[in-house]
Order: structure tokens, then sequence, then C-alpha cells
């Protein structure tokens, strides 16, 4: 069984986001990107199940500028088999990125593919729905547990009101949540060996793919700040504070 | 003129509180709002749903495949209903709507707005971006249709003293058959649930085990306060993961938040930020929580929390 996994490159989340001040957009010159964390987790449960004999081969597959290549090299060091890179210098989103996917996972006969469950940059939660909707495959979003068998897997979901089991028939799209594991540290050998390892360039047209009408951002902000707070000494302080403002 | 299609969210009959708070943002737009039920019974979750103030018309598409609203399921017929002159489709920033809506904007053609905080218009909107620390605000397409999963942290519900008529519809659409529901493992808790309680107490790495987070329980319940975690409380094993507040767990916005051994995270401010007064405990005076707390008391939490309980 073949596997597609996608990864995106971000700011890295430890990274305090500075907003332009002409409110074009947040600042990203000399600041460190990293793999979305999501498609670390997405990454790693692929390579888990290689290891585990249910999946032969993992392609990594990425959209986006020069620099992306880098974000690949990480995945190929992971255990990916090879990448598939779709080169795109502008902005992408979720949508194109989804149809972009949905033609890479077709031509490649794919039968699972595994994404984070969101992008920590745009937070949108969508391109891994819309790739299942555009290929009419089900999908098991948020997944903390997966166990693959030949023509289905069992997903455990993280939901609101807990955690929720669905079945689903292979093909599928499967997003990983936090808890599906945790990722291996990466070890010089593997990332000596990613660099021999081949990626396939391809363009948006390629595959067939034009990116119809966005959403425009025309303002970014910083959200209001929130006003200096009060250190108090004792817990009858506090308790003060709280019922001399109406809290409690 | 706009005609708003929300997508109502319930279970076992009761109709889910996100949506009484996107009737709110809909109101917002302006123009009709309905709101569509999908269940295999949906008479109870209708007739709350038709008392909603706002709402003009409420549509209830029984099957027995939406027993579970499965976004697989539910999607097929949100786009049958969707192309029948709606100008916006709205569901709740739930695990549910986050799931589902994606999956109809892209069978429509369109790119989704995630979790709008500010209406400005029928097609201006603002979202959070990178954890909430910066706020963009986007012009979506009018056509076909505006889609968009609402953030319940940034909207207050409607009130019930409406009368809205409740039409049951069919949609005639073939479902598919691979996706199937096995079982939902549901945390009972006779607490306030977590996003719409006025009051919230979360607990964190430092409690240090399940059984600590007793302390955490009692004030909530002196207080009468939902409880929440923090990742590193969720990832420890301390409490169940649908407790998590944060970028990736849930977003709130109550009266009151309690941060107890919580450093406060990029992540887990990002989950509180719109919270109106927040009191941090923590013993570390540097803590990051302590740059956002209204309120702040640098001391153990194991005596100040005990002490704050049996003082209130």
């Amino acid at each position: 069984m073949k596997a597609l996994v996608s990864v995106k490159r971000v700011v890295d989340y430890n990274v305090r986001i500075q907003v332009k001040p002409d409110g074009s957009g947040v600042v990203t010159d000399g600041v460190k990107f990293s793999v979305n964390p999501f498609d670390e987790i997405a990454m790693e449960e692929a390579v888990r199940l290689k290891e585990k004999g249910k999946i032969t081969e993992i392609v990594a597959v990425t959209i986006g500028g020069a620099k992306c290549e880098e974000t690949l090299r990480t995945a190929l060091a992971f255990g990916a088999d090879r990448a598939v890179h779709v080169k795109e210098e502008g902005e992408v989103q979720p949508l194109t990125a989804a149809q972009a996917l949905a033609a890479v996972f077709k031509k490649e006969g794919a039968n699972l593919f595994l994404l984070g469950k969101q992008a920590i940059d745009d937070d949108a939660n969508q391109t891994g729905q819309m790739v299942a909707a555009l290929l009419d495959l089900p999908q098991a979003t948020f997944a903390s547990k997966v166990e693959l068998e030949a023509s289905k897997a069992t997903v455990t979901r993280e939901v609101d009101a807990g955690l929720e089991t669905l079945e689903i028939d292979l093909p599928a799209v499967i997003t990983a949540d936090l808890r599906l594991n945790e990722p291996r540290y990466l070890k010089l050998p593997d990332i000596m060996k990613a660099k021999k390892k081949p990626i396939e360039a391809v363009t948006l047209a390629d595959l067939g793919v034009t990116a119809g009408a966005g959403l425009k951002a025309s303002k970014t902000v910083a959200p209001p700040k929130r006003s200096k707070g009060v250190v108090v000494k004792t817990v009858d302080e506090l308790i003060a504070a709280l019922k001399g403002k109406g809290l409690i | 003129m706009s005609k708003i299609l929300i997508i109502g969210q319930q279970a076992d009959g009761k109709l889910s509180s996100s949506i009484a708070k996107v009737v709110t943002a809909a109101k917002l737009v302006g123009g009709e709002i309905e709101v569509a039920i999908f269940a295999k019974d949906g008479s109870a979750a209708a007739a709350e749903a038709a008392k909603l103030d706002g709402v003009t018309k409420v549509l209830q598409i029984d099957r027995a495949e939406n027993d579970n609203e499965l976004a697989a399921i539910v999607a097929p017929q949100v786009v049958e209903l969707a192309k029948k002159g709606y100008s916006h489709v709205f569901a709740p920033g739930t695990t549910f709507g986050k799931d589902l809506l994606p999956r109809v904007a892209a069978k429509l053609g369109v790119q989704q707005v995630s979790d709008v905080m500010a209406v400005h218009g029928p097609t201006s909107f603002d979202r959070p971006i990178y954890a909430g620390n910066a706020i963009v605000t986007v012009e979506a397409p009018a056509a076909p249709a505006v889609v968009a999963t609402i953030r319940l942290a940034s909207f207050s519900a409607v009130g019930s003293t409406g009368s809205a008529a409740v039409e049951k519809v069919s949609v005639d659409v073939a479902l598919p058959t691979h996706t199937r529901f096995v079982k939902l493992e549901a945390q009972k808790s006779e607490r306030p649930e977590l996003q719409s309680a006025s009051r919230v107490v979360s607990g964190g790495r430092a409690l240090g085990s399940s059984e600590n987070f007793k302390v955490i329980y009692d004030l909530a319940d002196k207080l009468k306060a939902g409880v929440g975690a923090s990742r590193a409380a969720v990832d420890s094993g301390y409490v169940p993961n649908d407790m998590q507040v944060g970028q990736t767990g849930k977003i709130i916005a109550p009266e009151l938040y309690f941060a107890i051994g919580i450093s406060g995270a990029i992540q887990h401010l990002a989950g509180i930020k719109d919270a109106r007064t927040i009191v941090a405990i923590n013993k570390d005076a540097e803590a990051p929580i302590f740059e956002v707390a209204d309120f702040g008391l640098v001391a153990d939490l194991f005596t100040a929390v005990p002490e704050m309980t049996s003082k209130l």
C-alpha cells in the first residue's frame, strides 16, 4: 500500500509572531521556519505503519517556493521514500492546495493520505477535508489512533464530546491530531541519506490546477493588548480583589 | 438580500449550545436565517432551534443515516441544500463544524473562512491566524456562497423567545457507505460545559498527577465553574483530551478564568485570550501567564488553592 503524506513549511511554533506595522501581514524575514508540527505527526504515523509492514512506500508532498525543498528533505529523513514538490512561489489557499494534492494522490495511485489536522500559520483546518471531498473519499479528521487493514481503517478521533471511533474504507484521507504519536528525532545518517532521495518537481499547471477566486486579506493587526495586571500577595487579597470586581 | 443557512448540531435530541452563538454572527450579516437539523429524528432539536431569536425557519432533515452526524454523510446533503439560493453557509467552530464544512466548501468550489471572530459585512470578516497572535480581515468571494465556521468564543448567544416555523425537508441525494460510526466514548460530567461556562478553572503540568487534580475540581465546584487543562496536563494523562484549552483544543471566553500551575505557552494563551478576567496562580514569578493575567498570585498551588476553596 502506498501512502501520501503532505508537509507544510511554517514559521516555527516557538516564534513570537510580529505583525508588520503597515498591516500587510506578519514578519517572516529572518524568522525560523520548520515543518508544521501536525505534519510531523502525520509523517511519523506513516513511517510507523511502514515499519509494521502495512505500507510499502511513502511519498511526501509539499506545495510552495524553493525553500520548501528543506521541508521535503526533513520528510525524507523521517523515512519518506521519495518526494513531490509542487512549485509555486505565491500564496496558496487551502482549496487550491487541496486540488493540487488530490491530483498528486490520483497520479500516484496512493491508498492512504495522511495530513496534519491544521497548519499553525493560517490555522485553517480545511485541506484534508477538502481533499477527501474532491476525491469523494472517506475522511477521518483529528485522528488520535489509526489501525490499518488491507481495505479499511479504524480511526479514533478527538471530538469535543470525547473520543469517536469510525471505520472507513480505503482509499481514505486521515488528518493527524497531537496525540496520535510522538515524532522521532532525526538521526544524522538519515539526514545524509535523505539528500540522495529523489524529489520530483511539478507545477500547479502540470496538475491541471488554476487558483480561483480566493479570500483577499485587506489588513493584518495584532490582537488588542490586555491591560497590565496586578500581582497580589495572599489568597485573601486575591479573594478581595475578585469580590471587589463582582466576579465571585 | 442575504439568505443564511446554519448547519445545526445536535446530540441525543439536544441542540448544541453553539448554534445560539452562530445565530448571533448570522444576525450581523443580516437577512433571512435558516437552521438545518440533520438527525435520525431531529424534532426536539428543531423545536429548540425554532425558539432562537432571529431564526426565520428551521429545516428538519430526518434520515436514519444522519444519526451520528458524520461529515461524509451530512456534507452531500448540505451541498444539495446550499444550492437552493443561499448566500451564506455557516457552521459552529466545533469539531463537528470543522470536520464538515470544508467538505461542503470544496464541493461548492469556494475557499472557506475558518473561525470568524468578527463580521464587518456580508463578505468581510476577521479571523485569527498564528495561534491568535495576529488578526486578519478577509474579503470572501460572494459567489456561489460564503462558507464559514464561527468562532464561538467571539459571539454571545441569542435568546430563545422566538417561534420560527419548522419544515420537514427531504434531501434526495445518494449517500456514501464508506464511512461507518463505531462508537463514541463520551466523558460524563455534571460540571458546566467548558465552551459555555462563565467561569473556568484550569490546571496544568504542575498538578503532577490526576489525583492532585482534585484541588482544581474542588475550587471549580465551589465556583460552579467548568474545568479545563493545558496540553501538558492532558498529555501526562491527568485529565481526558476533551478538557484541553488552547490553539488545538477548545477556545473559550469565560468571564473568569483561573490558570493554575500553567506556565502560559503561546498555544495555551490562544485558547483563553478573550477571557474577561484571567487569574494566574503559579510558583514561578517569571511564568509567561503573568503577562496576560489580570490578577496574579505567586504561590504554591497546593496550599493556595485549597485555602482559596475553603475561604469562598
